[in-house]
C-alpha cells in the first residue's frame, strides 16, 4: 500500500531519513494520518553521510552553557586535573573546558537520552547513579557551591587560588573530605573528572584534545581504519602520526 | 484504540540476529512476513561510514547505538528483599536498538556451546553423582542435544562467515583448533584472523604449559566472503573500533551485513521500524496467539493479526513481553512455581592485567574477536571433584583496540589526575595487556526476572526488574579460574600482575558483558521451561520465543553463536513440522 499522507518529520526520525528512504514504501503503517514509523519493502535507498555528520565544535563561538564566571572555574579545575608538564599542554590549553561547555549545551547536558523518571531514591552503590540532577544542573550547582566553599575557607573564588591550593581542594573533593552545599561532592567531582578526560582523549572534533595532543602523547594513531599490514609486526614501534576524523593540520597546508 | 491491519502469515518481533534469520527462512518457505523493529533501520553505508565511525565519544561514551534508557530500561536489585531501582545509564550490559540490534555493536566472538551443555544437569549427575549439584543451583537440561544443534550452528556460521580453525571435525581431531569443541560437520567458512602480539605471546606461553591454544572463533571475517544468501563481506582490518561500534568494512557479521540486505529485497517481507510492540494478543482461552499490538513513533496503536507470532527481541524484551502479555505463569521465587522469568543468568567476567616494561603491544590494533584462547578451564573440561563448584571460563586474549577515553590501564594506586597520573598513563599505554576469562553463570532460584511494581517506561508499561547476584558456586569458580589465568600471566614474566576475579555483589555500574540469558527457557518439561526444543511456547503452539532468553543457564562462552543456531532451529521446526501440522510439536 502506498503512503497517502506526508509523514511529519519528528519523533527521532529526521526529514533527511525520510527522504533517504524514498524508494521504500512509506506506508505510515498502512494507514492514513501522520504516522512517522517507516515501512520498508524492496531496496532501501540511502544518502551518503545522512546519518553520520557531527558538526565540529566552533571554538570561537564563546561559551554556550557556562557563564564567564563558571567557565573560569572550570578552566581552573581542568588545568589542575591535567596540568601542563613535559608530557603535554594542560587540560585548559587543550580545550577541555570548551568540550564540557558544548557537551552541556547539547543532549548530554540534559540527560535527554536517559531514563529520568522518579521516584528518585538512594539505593545501594551497585544500583548506580540515582540523582535526579542532570549534568547541566550538577555543574551549575556544584560550581557555585565550590566557589562558596572557597570564599568561606580561603576568602577567594576557586579560580583565584594558587595551583597547590586548588590541587588540595580537588583532592579533598575526591576523597569526600569537603561537603559541598546542595550537591554530593563526590558526584560533582567524578562528573568533572570523567568529562575532563573525555574531552582530553576524544576526537578533536568535540573541542578538547587540541591538535590531537593526547594522542601524540600516548602514541594512539586515532581515526585510522586499516592495520592489516601492521598486525603481525610484533613488539615494534610503528611510529604512526595520528589523524583525526577531521584530518590533521598539515593536510590543510598549501603546497 | 488499536487499528486492525490485514492478517499476515507471520509477524516477527525484533530484527536483530534471531528475528532476521527466522523472517528470512519463513519468507523463503513462501510465507508473508511482517518484521517489527522498535528502533531505526540501520544500514552500513548510511550509519557506519568509514569517515566517522572512529568516534569513541559518540559510540562508547554516549552509547549511540544502544537502546536509549529514556525509551526503555530495567530495574535491578541483588536480592528479593531489596527495592529495585532503575538502571538510568547502561553499565553492566549494552542492549542494542534498531535493525541488527546488539549484533551491530557486538565483539563477534562466535563459540558453539559444547555437547555436554545441552544436558548439563544430566551430565553433572552422571559424572559426579546424583546429589552433586548444590541446592543453590537450578541447572537443567535444554531438551535438545548436540546432534540436533550441530546443523544449525553450521548454518549460522555459514551466514556469518565465521573465521576460525576447527579442532574437532566428524572425521577426527585437527591440529591447532579447540580440542574441546563438539565434532563439526564442516570447518569454519573463513580461515583464522592474523594475530597481534599479545595473543601470540599468550598462546606461546599456554602451549609451553601444556594447554591447547586456538584462534578465537570470530564473525569478523578474515577474507572476502559471500554467504549462502548472496551477501558479500570484506576482510577485517583490525581498526580497533569494534565492540560498541558499527563496522564500516562489512567485516563484522550482523543481521544488517549478512541477512537483511537479501531479505529486504524479497517480495513477501516488509519491515516496520520505530514501532514498539506492546503485547502479544491471544484468543479467549489463551491457547492461540492472534497477533500483536504495537505503537508507532506518532503514538498510534496498531493491531497486526498473524497466523504465527515469533518474538525474537533481546532477552529483556522477550521476557517483559511475555510477562505483560500473561504468557505462561510468572515465576515466584518463594514457591519456585511459574516459568516466565525463571532461571535468569548472566556471565561471570574475570581478568588478569599484565604490566610490562619492555614490550610494545600496539594495543590500538585490534578487533572484538581477534585473539587466542584456551578452554582447558572452561565448563566441565577439567575434573571438578572436590573443588566445591561447577563451571569454568573461556580464557583468552582478545585485544579489542585501545581508544584512550577508556583504554588507559595503570597499576592500582596510581593517582587519577595530575602529573603523576599522566606519567603513569603514558608509561603503561602500549606495554599493558590483559587476559580475560569469560566464565559460566549458573542459574539459581533467587535470580529471576519480573515486572517492576513502581517504575514504568514512557508508554506507561512496567519496566522489567532483574533480581540477581552471583552464587557461591560462581564466586568460587571465579577465584579458581582467575588463579589459573594468573599462573599463565606469571609465566609471561611481566613487571606486575593484577588479578581481578569477579566478586559479589553484582554491580550494575561497570561494563561486564551483555550476555544476559534465560527467563523464558527451553526444556523438555513444561513445569520448569517456557518453550520446547523447537522454541515453541508450551500451550500456545503458534507462538515462538527465540533468543538467549531460552538458555536455562549460561556456560563460559559468548551466546551469539547459539542464538543464531536456535533461530535456525526454530525456523526449521516451523517450516518442516508446524506448517505441515499446525499444533503442539511436542506432547
Amino acid at each position: 500500500m502506498k503512503k497517502r499522507d506526508e509523514p511529519a518529520a519528528s519523533g527521532g526520525l529526521t526529514r533527511r531519513e525520510l527522504l533517504g528512504s524514498s524508494a521504500a514504501l512509506l506506508v505510515g503503517a498502512a494507514a492514513p494520518g501522520a504516522a512517522q514509523a517507516l515501512t520498508f519493502q524492496g531496496t532501501p535507498e540511502w544518502k551518503p553521510l545522512a546519518n553520520v555528520a557531527v558538526e565540529p565544535v566552533d571554538e570561537s563561538a564563546g561559551w554556550q552553557f557556562f557563564t564567564e564566571e563558571e567557565a573560569a572555574t572550570v578552566e581552573a579545575i581542568v588545568e589542575r586535573l591535567i596540568p601542563a608538564d613535559d608530557l603535554s599542554i594542560s587540560g585548559k590549553e587543550a580545550g577541555c573546558a570548551i568540550f564540557i561547555d558544548r557537551q552541556l549545551a547539547g543532549a548530554y547536558g540534559g540527560f535527554e537520552r536517559l531514563y529520568m523518571h522518579g521516584p528518585f531514591q538512594d539505593g545501594t552503590p551497585e544500583q548506580g547513579d540515582q540523582s535526579p540532577l542532570t549534568p547541566g544542573q550538577r555543574y551549575r550547582i556544584g560550581l557555585a557551591a565550590l566557589d562558596d566553599h572557597c570564599r568561606r575557607e580561603h576568602d577567594a573564588r576557586f579560580a583565584e587560588l594558587e595551583a597547590d591550593r586548588r590541587d588540595q581542594i580537588l583532592s579533598q573533593l575526591e576523597q569526600e573530605q569537603i561537603q559541598l552545599d546542595d550537591i554530593d561532592s563526590q558526584l560533582f567531582f567524578e562528573l568533572v573528572l570523567t568529562n575532563t578526560m573525555e574531552g582530553f582523549f576524544a576526537d578533536p572534533l568535540y573541542g578538547g584534545n587540541r591538535d590531537m595532543v593526547s594522542w601524540k602523547m600516548l602514541g594512539f594513531p586515532g581515526a585510522r581504519y586499516d592495520y592489516r599490514d601492521y598486525i603481525e609486526r610484533h613488539n615494534e614501534d610503528l611510529e604512526f602520526t595520528p589523524v583525526s576524523i577531521g584530518g590533521r593540520s598539515d593536510w590543510q597546508a598549501q603546497g | 484504540m488499536a487499528t486492525k491491519l490485514p492478517l499476515t502469515d507471520a509477524v516477527v518481533v525484533g530484527l536483530g540476529w534471531a528475528g532476521a534469520i527466522i523472517a528470512n527462512e519463513l519468507v523463503d518457505a513462501g510465507l508473508k512476513v511482517v518484521g517489527i523493529e522498535r528502533g531505526p533501520w540501520r544500514d552500513t553505508a548510511k550509519d557506519f561510514n568509514i569517515a566517522s565511525v572512529t568516534d569513541e565519544l559518540r559510540y562508547a561514551q554516549r552509547q549511540e547505538l544502544m537502546l536509549r534508557t529514556a525509551q526503555n530500561t530495567i530495574t535491578m536489585r541483588n536480592t528479593p528483599s531489596q527495592t529495585a531501582l532503575p538502571m538510568r545509564k547502561w553499565g553492566s550490559f549494552h542492549p542494542g536498538n534498531g535493525t541488527g540490534g546488539a549484533g551491530n555493536h557486538w565483539a563477534g566472538i562466535t563459540f558453539r556451546f559444547q555437547p555436554e551443555e545441552f544436558r548439563l544437569r544430566s551430565h553433572l549427575e552422571e559424572r559426579y553423582g546424583a546429589d552433586a549439584i548444590p541446592d543453590e543451583l537450578s541447572l537443567q537440561d535444554w531438551g535438545t542435544d548436540w546432534d540436533e544443534m550441530e546443523p544449525f550452528y553450521d548454518a549460522f556460521e555459514k551466514v556469518a562467515g565465521t573465521s576460525g580453525r576447527a579442532g574437532q571435525l566428524k572425521s577426527g581431531q585437527q591440529p591447532g583448533g579447540n580440542p574441546f569443541e563438539g565434532a563439526r560437520s564442516s570447518d569454519y567458512p573463513t580461515p583464522p584472523l592474523k594475530q597481534p602480539y599479545s595473543p601470540t605471546l599468550f598462546a606461546d606461553t599456554a602451549r609451553e604449559m601444556g594447554y591447547s591454544p586456538f584462534p578465537v572463533p570470530s564473525s569478523l571475517v578474515s577474507e572476502a566472503y559471500t554467504n549462502p544468501l548472496g551477501v558479500t563481506m570484506g576482510p577485517c582490518t583490525f581498526c580497533g573500533f569494534c565492540t560498541n561500534y558499527g563496522c564500516a568494512n562489512y567485516s563484522k557479521a550482523s543481521a544488517i551485513t549478512t541477512v537483511l540486505p537479501a531479505l529486504i529485497r524479497k517480495e513477501n517481507f516488509e519491515a516496520r521500524t520505530h514501532c514498539e510492540v506492546l503485547e502479544v494478543t491471544t484468543d479467549s482461552d489463551g491457547r492461540r496467539a492472534t497477533g500483536i499490538i504495537y505503537v508507532d513513533s506518532a503514538g498510534r496503536r496498531w493491531e497486526q493479526p498473524a497466523e504465527i507470532v515469533v518474538v525474537a527481541a533481546f532477552t529483556f524484551e522477550n521476557v517483559r513481553l511475555m510477562l505483560t502479555s500473561n504468557i505462561g505463569q510468572a515465576y515466584d521465587p518463594a514457591t519456585r512455581q511459574g516459568t516466565t522469568g525463571r532461571n535468569y543468568a548472566y556471565q561471570t567476567a574475570n581478568n588478569v592485567q599484565l604490566f610490562f616494561d619492555d614490550k610494545n603491544f600496539n594495543p590500538f590494533i585490534g578487533a572484538g574477536a581477534v585473539g587466542m584462547g584456551i578452554d582447558d578451564f572452561n565448563n566441565d573440561n577439567f575434573d571438578h571433584a572436590g573443588l566445591g563448584f561447577f563451571g569454568g571460563g573461556s580464557t583468552r586474549v582478545t585485544p579489542i583496540g585501545a581508544a584512550p577515553i577508556n583504554a588507559r590501564p595503570t597499576p592500582p594506586g596510581t593517582p587519577r589526575w595530575g602529573s603523576n597520573w599522566k606519567r603513569a598513563t603514558v608509561d603503561n599505554y602500549k606495554s599493558t595487556m590483559s587476559i580475560g576469562c569469560e566464565a559460566s553463570n549458573y542459574s539459581s532460584p533467587n535470580n529471576y526476572l519480573s515486572l517492576d511494581p513502581t517504575y514504568r517506561d514512557r508508554l506507561g508499561r512496567p519496566l522489567l526488574r532483574i533480581t540477581f547476584d552471583f552464587t557461591q558456586n560462581d564466586l568460587r569458580m571465579a577465584q579458581y579460574v582467575t588463579d589459573k589465568t594468573a599462573e599463565i600471566a606469571r609465566r609471561m614474566n611481566p613487571r606486575q600482575i593484577v588479578a581481578n576475579p569477579r566478586t559479589g555483589p553484582w554491580d550494575g555500574r561497570p561494563y561486564q558483558s551483555s550476555h544476559v540469558v534465560g527467563g523464558f527457557v527451553m526444556g523438555a518439561d513444561p513445569s520448569n521451561s517456557s518453550v520446547n526444543k523447537h522454541l515453541q511456547v508450551w500451550g500456545v503452539p503458534n507462538l515462538f520465543v527465540v533468543g538467549a532468553s531460552a538458555f536455562p543457564q549460561n556456560p563460559g562462552y559468548n551466546p551469539t553463536g547459539t542464538v543464531g543456531a536456535l533461530a535456525f532451529k526454530a525456523a526449521y521446526g516451523i517450516v518442516n513440522r508446524y506448517l505441515r501440522n499446525p499444533g503442539e510439536m511436542m506432547s
